[in-house]
């Protein structure tokens, strides 16, 4: 069996599963979302600010947040042991790797920590 | 009629770079053949040195699979009056794979990927004095399965193998591996199935299904690989 450091989890069927999972969440969302602003066509700051001060609506949101980081992860791990190997880049390929990765993950989790703190910051 | 022929050429001990050579054949209009009696006509006519893999020249030994004006196929069993366009036809090696020389490929890489997939009966019952009995239902779940004859069409036409042929499978392989997953007399379902776990093997399928488009015999590796990835879950959840 082969192994991977740096996928998601380490087993392609897990991975698998979670993309899957985290794209019915995702495409829930979106569509809660578009169905709110087809509703609210002259939307005011105020219904914006009440739709986010509601909990539900905050822990859903923070859900597809999530969701979003480890979709964003697993495609781009993906598409990171595609095009960076030896075959194109040769022995600089590792570096390009893992400088790909790095740059990704923690874009992820700035999107992770700072979307988590907007989000819990809407007063109630 | 006119056809233009233009054939991808390379010999590493003689060319720095491939190249596509043109040859021009003339037909009667109503004439029509497969693409390897073409290269066999190009070869004893126009160019001997021309180099192309062919054995039973009736799909069944899939010895001459190649990319035809740009889809791979069996060059024995494609008709010309079915691939040339324009009064053209483009002939290159499968996709991906080292040129040895000219339409020739090194399969070494392919057939590792079938190596690993343990392309044979496991059985740990005590052998029976005749042979290993399968119900006609259980016979047919092989169809569609067994008639595989390890051309490479479709791994050579799957970008996945394309950037991955050390870890990723392929297709054929993935076929090759259900096909013994689905089979009744085999008793080596887990080990098989932990060997295909990780996050390559099977995983690396993204659905792009070229491999269904060219498979010359008409199987369909993407649907194996979706049965695997079912008793994968079946297996793990």
């Amino acid at each position: 069996m082969l192994n991977n450091a740096t996928s998601l989890s380490r087993s392609g069927l897990r991975d698998w599963l979670i993309q899957r999972a985290t794209a019915i969440i995702l495409s829930a969302y979106f569509i809660f979302i578009l169905v709110y602003l087809f509703r609210h066509p002259h939307l005011t700051y105020y219904e914006w600010h009440a739709l986010f001060s509601n909990t539900w609506v905050k822990i859903f949101s923070v859900m597809a947040l999530i969701a979003m980081v480890l979709h964003s992860w697993i495609g781009l791990w993906t598409i990171s042991t595609d095009y960076f190997i030896a075959r194109f880049q040769g022995s600089k390929a590792v570096y390009i790797r893992l400088a790909f990765q790095g740059f990704f993950a923690l874009l992820l989790l700035i999107y992770l920590l700072f979307g988590v703190q907007i989000l819990w910051g809407v007063s109630s | 009629m006119n056809l233009l022929v233009q054939i991808y050429r390379y010999n590493p001990c003689v060319h720095d770079h491939p190249y596509l050579q043109d040859y021009s054949i003339d037909f009667p209009a109503e004439t029509d053949m497969m693409v390897l009696d073409l290269l066999h006509l190009i070869q004893e006519t126009q160019d001997e040195t021309l180099s192309f893999r062919r054995s039973c020249r009736e799909g069944v030994c899939g010895s001459d699979g190649m990319n035809i004006n740009g889809v791979n196929g069996l060059a024995c069993i494609m008709p010309l009056s079915q691939v040339v366009k324009k009064n053209k036809l483009v002939l290159r090696p499968l996709p991906g794979m080292p040129v040895v020389r000219d339409l020739v490929v090194d399969m070494a890489l392919f057939y590792k990927q079938y190596e690993k997939i343990q392309p044979y009966l496991i059985n740990d019952q005590p052998i029976p004095v005749q042979e290993r009995l399968q119900t006609p239902e259980d016979r047919e779940k092989l169809d569609g399965l067994y008639e595989c004859i390890l051309c490479a069409c479709c791994s050579t036409a799957c970008p996945s193998f394309w950037w991955n042929p050390e870890k990723y499978i392929g297709p054929a392989g993935l076929l090759q591996s259900y096909r013994f997953l689905a089979d009744s007399r085999d008793t080596a379902k887990k080990e098989r199935l932990s060997n295909l776990s990780d996050p390559f093997s099977v995983f690396r399928c993204r659905g792009i299904l070229n491999c269904v488009n060219v498979c010359p015999k008409g199987l369909n590796p993407a649907k194996a690989i979706g049965h695997i990835r079912h008793l994968l879950l079946e297996e793990s959840t």
